[in-house]
Order: structure tokens, then sequence, then C-alpha cells
């Protein structure tokens, strides 16, 4: 039981049953996402406000079919049910079914009614079992059921206010079990009971049936159990299995006589001839290829225009600070450090949030479970699931987005395997290096009559990155081992009209998650890059200014003058230095220290790269204008040859330790927030960049 | 003996039992149950998962879980 005031309430019931369509209508915008207290799954809350004026919290635990978890997201709802110490733990629950398959749908139900918690039964999409002709006897199902039952169409909301005073006046537990277990293991669940000191048989006949996947409970008292169980001859599945048969033998004799349907349904419905062409051989995959290229452009084309306005609006933020505070250390870290840190984050937010919307409409129409269909086969090749199809082609325009669309994959094994490889995609921030690159070493040539060589070295940067995320995928679906089996047992729900307010608050949340959990971790490195980039020690960087006093003639302008003092200072500071440090490691690839530098900063973001390149080699403050890098580049002498330093060999190589490297540190935090962990994170940094070294070595050595 | 990757398209059979007791516990979670009633909807492209109806609803498995599901002769 609760400690607190507050009243915890549950929602549970089997995916697609409305439940989360549900859970908006009762908490709308007041509904936040945190960890589950020990696990590593996703909790959804919200404040749902009764009519008595009492305060409530409702959490909504990921969709399950049964009480036995068959993924890691169904194990929370399990554990939470089953340990009246959790923090979580419900002092009410909600179960949500589909009035319109309602014997699979009470599967679930009975189980958790036998917990003995309070219970309220809700029946969703009466709409879509009136459409079907079903006839239900609501006073009767209750009766028999043993609880309250509250009838609601979350499509029109029908019903809501209903619930919500039947959840003031609902706190009393049931009578007595709904099926009676201890035929089943009656020496093992006194055993269990006594020992445990519970009171309900169910409640001990889970400990008996979970005790090993069950994390509140300690090694010794697991240990216990299995002694129990061996003493009593208990096995886990053959029980499992006559429990199912018999719940589903009641179930279907209360169904019968409750539920009429007044003419046999007719079922060749609008569903089933959308998935012949959904699914169909040929179209099936021109639809799909077809909305994913709708997703790429319209993440990439839409997102570009509020992506410029947030861009326009932090700097004329960062100008405004700049102008107002007086100059010194505050002012830069708050520029140069937040603000150009926080800009790294929000920039974000128009691709997050497109690409969540329509993630969230694929998902609401049903079509996304017709995708992963059409795609598992393939994708298993490589160690994918057809889930893992989303979020690589997203990760095209930016990997962020694309980890958090990995949510969408219920096998942990098949989830780590995405977000692993997802950084491979060439994303839209390698685009000013390639394009940099690209104009510096690539001659102006047409190949084979049409295609302009510029052109074929960007599209080979692509597939190549679209390799390594398909080897690796290969490579790790070998290396890792999942106790779980992966069953691919999946619901193909009936076509929908998508909800607006569902996607809307879908949109709204996912952007809310990113913000707060990723910019925390984005902040924090790039202050710490700001201190690398701004601090040194040494007479050099102190007295910077009149070194390059110095060097300059008297007749240089003050503009001039400020270009080559911030390259000296980039060069002396501490960044300079770990440039300069790690130019042994680097120059087997052609590198010098200035590529060094460009490469620490470029960690936050590769398109940093083209504007340290500018300040190290003091181009003026139009950054913007690549044509003057490149002209300043391409006449740049390397000291060692004598020769142009920017050469074919060069190019290629930063081209392609660009293209795998994981300089971005933005993904690095999402991955660690998807994983919660560093391990992931950590790791998926050294493979991407002992690739990217080991490719850029190999291409510079072919090319000079 | 008849099993589900048998069945063609659009065909009905009756479920009999399972080979595999630990998928036949998830089978029968999701509603298949022995006696309950299914037909063969559709086959993705390259062979393989299949979708079902059964219970009133669609269920997609591959072909390696399919084959655990017995039917009954014709």
């Amino acid at each position: 039981m609760s400690t607190k005031g507050d009243l915890k309430i549950a929602l549970v019931g089997n995916p697609n049953s409305g439940k989360t369509t549900l859970f908006n209508l009762l908490t709308g915008l007041k509904q936040r996402t945190g960890n589950f207290p020990g696990v590593t799954v996703d909790k959804k809350s919200g404040r749902l406000n009764l009519p008595n004026g009492e305060r409530s919290e409702l959490v909504d635990l990921p969709g399950t079919y049964s009480i036995y978890p068959k993924t890691l997201d169904e194990q929370v709802v399990q554990e939470i049910l089953l340990d009246t110490d959790h923090a979580q733990h419900p002092d009410l629950i909600i179960i949500v079914a589909d009035a319109s398959n309602l014997k699979r749908n009470l599967l679930l139900f009975t189980q958790i009614r036998d917990l003995n918690i309070p219970i309220i039964l809700v029946l969703n999409m009466m709409d879509v079992a009136e459409r079907r002709a079903l006839k239900i006897d609501l006073r009767g199902l209750s009766i028999d059921l043993g609880v309250k039952i509250v009838p609601t169409n979350s499509h029109s909301g029908d019903g809501i206010d209903t619930l919500k005073d039947v959840i003031t006046q609902s706190l009393v537990k049931p009578k007595r079990p709904f099926y009676d277990v201890r035929p089943l293991a009656e020496n093992t669940i006194d055993a269990i009971k006594a020992e445990f000191d519970i009171a309900d048989d169910y409640r001990a006949y889970q400990f008996a049936q979970q005790n090993v996947r069950l994390k509140f409970l300690s090694e010794e008292n697991k240990a216990k159990i299995e002694d129990v169980k061996r003493e009593n001859g208990f096995y886990d599945l053959p029980t499992q299995s006559q429990e199912t048969l018999d719940r589903y033998a009641l179930i279907s004799d209360i169904v019968d006589r409750n539920i009429k349907k007044s003419e046999p349904s007719k079922r060749a419905t609008l569903s089933q001839r959308i998935d012949r062409i959904t699914t169909h051989k040929v179209f099936g995959y021109v639809i799909f290829l077809a909305i994913l290229m709708l997703i790429f452009q319209a993440i990439f084309s839409w997102g570009d225009t509020p992506m410029d306005w947030i861009e326009a609006s932090l700097g004329s933020l960062s100008e405004l600070v700049k102008t107002s505070l007086p100059s010194g250390v505050l002012n830069d870290l708050l520029t140069d450090g937040i603000i150009a840190g926080l800009a790294g984050v929000l920039v974000f937010i128009p691709q997050i949030a497109l690409l969540f919307g329509f993630i969230s409409l694929l998902e609401e129409s049903g079509y996304m479970s017709r995708a992963v269909f059409l795609m598992d086969r393939l994708m298993r090749n490589f160690g994918l699931s057809g889930k893992s199809v989303v979020p690589l082609v997203s990760g095209m325009a930016c990997a962020i987005p694309a980890i958090m669309a990995t949510r969408n994959i219920e096998s942990w094994k098949d989830r780590l395997i995405t977000i692993f490889v997802t950084p491979f995609m060439s994303c839209s921030a390698r685009l000013p290096v390639y394009t940099l690159l690209i104009a510096l070493v690539v001659p102006d040539e047409t190949v084979l009559g049409i295609f302009n060589m510029k052109g074929l070295v960007l599209t080979a940067l692509y597939l190549l990155g679209f390799f390594a995320a398909l080897i690796s995928a290969w490579g790790m679906k070998l290396i890792l081992k999942t106790k779980h089996k992966g069953y691919f047992i999946m619901e193909l729900p009936g076509y929908k009209v998508p909800k607006w307010k569902n996607v809307g608050l879908t949109i709204f949340e996912k952007s809310k998650t990113f913000v707060f959990e990723a910019g925390k971790v984005i902040i924090a490195i790039s202050i710490l890059l700001w201190v690398l980039a701004s601090y040194g020690f040494g007479d050099k960087f102190n007295n910077a200014e009149e070194y390059v006093r110095l060097e300059l003639p008297n007749d240089t302008s003050e503009q001039e003058f400020e270009t080559k003092l911030n390259a000296y200072k980039l060069e002396h500071s501490m960044a300079g230095s770990f440039g300069k440090l790690i130019e042994p490691v680097i120059a087997p690839l052609g590198y010098d220290w200035k590529i060094g530098i460009s490469l620490i900063t470029s960690f936050a973001a590769r398109e940093v790269f083209v504007g340290t390149i500018s300040t190290i080699y003091s181009i003026g403050a139009d950054e913007e204008d690549q044509l003057t890098i490149t002209e300043k580049l391409s006449k740049e002498i390397n000291p060692k040859t004598g020769k142009p330093m920017y050469t074919m060999a060069l190019g290629f190589s930063l081209m392609v330790f660009y293209a795998f490297a994981m300089q971005c540190m933005s993904t690095i935090a999402v991955v660690y927030r998807e994983t919660k962990g560093w391990k992931w994170p950590l790791i998926q940094v050294a493979y991407m960049t002992a690739v990217a070294y080991l490719s850029a070595l190999a291409v510079y050595n072919i090319f000079s | 003996m008849r099993n589900l990757t048998h069945l063609k398209i659009q065909e009905k059979g009756t479920i009999k039992g399972f080979t595999d007791e630990t998928l036949s516990v998830k089978l029968m979670e999701m509603g298949c149950l022995p006696g309950a009633e299914i037909s063969l909807e559709l086959i993705a492209p390259l062979g393989d998962p299949i979708a079902i109806e059964v219970a009133g609803y669609k269920l997609s498995l591959r072909k390696s879980e399919a084959s655990c599901i017995l039917l009954e002769e014709m």
C-alpha cells in the first residue's frame, strides 16, 4: 500500500487495446517520463484529477498479453504488481480491454484480478464492438467476472467521466479469486505463503512460477523457492499451460453467456483489402519505399526552415548576451560554451518532432506492424529485425531521432544492434564536411559520359555508411548472446484513422525528453570543449596578443588582427596542445596538428570541423564562404614534402574518417540515455573510432 | 503430421496441439488454443513470416514458430 497521500493507479492492458489513448485522455499534458526504479524501462506517468478532489498518479504500464512476460518491458508489469514494496505498486488497477476482442483480452484481466488488488475493468473500443454487431450484457459480465465494468470509447471520449467517478469508489478488493489456482500446486503454494508471509494463493503461485525473473527477490530467496518447487515436484511450464487452458475455459463460458453476435460478422473488410495491397509482393515494397522516402524528404526539407530559425534566434541571443554583458570569461562561457551547446540541442527539435510525428502516425494507423512484417525476413540476415528499418533510414537525416525511434523494437538484442549501427548511416551533419573536402580534392570530371565525379564520391560515401551499418550488425549478431529466445509473435491490428491528440502528445513528449535528458550531457560536453579551446598554459597563450603583433606588419587591419589572434590562441590552447599531442597518432593518416585540433573540437559535432579549420587557418570571419576556405586550403603546403597539403589521399582519408568516426556528442548522449548506461556508448565510440582510423589509414596509403 | 505451414492462403484449420512446450504457452496466451479455428491470411513477400486469423484477430509469426502448431487431419 502507498505510504504517501497520493493514490497510485496503474493502467494495464493488451497492446492495441487503446490503453495509451485512454491514458492521454485521462492525463492530457500532465505527463512525464522517467525510469522505473531499478529497471531500464521508461515509465510514463501523469496526474489524474479525480472528481472528489483527491490527488492521484496514473502510471501507464507497458502493454502485455499476460502476466508471464516475454520482453523486458513486460517484465516491469509483473515486477510492479507482485512486489508489494515497490515504489510504484498500485492501490488500484485499471485493466483496459478491447471490447471487440474480449476473449483474449480477458486472460490478462483474470490473472491480475487474482493478485487481489482493487481493480476496474474498462471495456474500450465499444464503437468497434457495435460495428461488429456484438451485443454485450455489461451487467451479466460484471457479475460473472466479479468486477466493476466501465464501457468507454476512447475515440470519442465517451465513458471517461464515468470512469473517474468509479475510480473514487472502487478501492475494494475482489472477495474471492476468479480462478482457483490451489489444485495445481497446493503444497508449493502453502510453503511459499508461509515462508514469505503472503495472503493470496495466486501471488504465492506467481512466486513459484517466476522466481528466476523476479528482481526484488534476493538470490537466497530465489534458491529457497527453488527448493520448495523441487520438493513438491512443481514444474513451471506444464502448470502454466494448465492454468492458461483452465482460465480460457472459464472465460469462454462467460463470454458465450454475455456476448451475443446478432449476425455472423462479415469481415472480408476494408482492413483485409488494404492488407492485400500493403503486403503484396511488389506493391508492398513500393508503398513501403514511398513512405520511407516521404519521411526522409520531410525531415530533410521541412525540418530545414525551423532549424534555420532556431539557429538564427540563438545566434541573435548569443550576440545580445555578448554585447550587453561586460566582456570576460563569464560572457565567453555563456555565449561560446552554454548557448553554443544549447543550440546544438535545440536545433534538432524540428527533426525529432517531424520524425516522431511520422512514426506515431504509422503506429496509430496500424501500418507499422505491416512494415515490420514485410521487412523481417530481409533484416534477419543481418541480425536486425523488421523494426530496424525505420531507425536506419531516419539515421540518414540525423542519428538522434533515429536512435530514439528504436524504442519500437521489442527484442533488446535487436534494439541494441540497431542503436549500435545506426550512427554509421550518413547523417546531414556529415554533408558540410563532405562538400568541403570533395570541393578540395575531387576533380570536376565526368565519368562514363553522364556521372559527375563529385556526385559519385558523395554517393559512395552514403553507401559506405550503409554497408558499414549492415556489416557491423552482422558481426554483432555473431558476438552478442542473449538468454531470452527471441519470438516474433506479433499482432497485426486493424487499420484505423490516427488520433491527432496522440500524435501531438508523442511529438511533445519525445521532444521534451530529448531536450532535458540528452541536453544535460550535451551542454556539459560543450562547456568542457569550450574550456579546452579557450584556455591554455604558458607564455604563448597568455601573451598571445604581443606575439601576434610581432608577427604581423604594422598596417594590419583590426579585423585581420582579431582573426590571427583567435587562430594563435586556439593553437596554444589546451585543445591546440592536444592537437599537437595526438599528432604522432594521426600522422600515419596524413594529418597534422591543425587537423588534430579540428578532430578534437568536431567531436562535439562533425560540422564543427569546417568552422575550426577556418579559424585555425585564420580565414576571415565569413565562415559560410566555403570558396575562401577551399582556396586557402588548396594553397596550403605540407612542410615535410613541400607539396600541397590537401592531396587526394588526405582528402579521402578525412572523408572516410568522418564517415565512420562517432564524432557527435549528441548521439553519444542519446545512446547513453537509451541504453541507460555508459557501457554501450563507450564501446560504440571505441569501435567506430577504430573502424574510422583503420579505414582512413588504408585509404591514405592506397591513394598516396 | 500437418502443421500450420502446410496451409494454403485463405485455408482454414483447427489447432490440435504443439510440438514446442515453451512456445505453446506463449501461443495459447495469444488465443491459439487447441480446438481453435485458424486460417492462413497473409504470407510475406519473401515467404516468411506469415499471418493467421485466430480468435477474431490477425497474428503474425515466423515459419519456424508456425511449424510448432499442429493441425487436425482433414
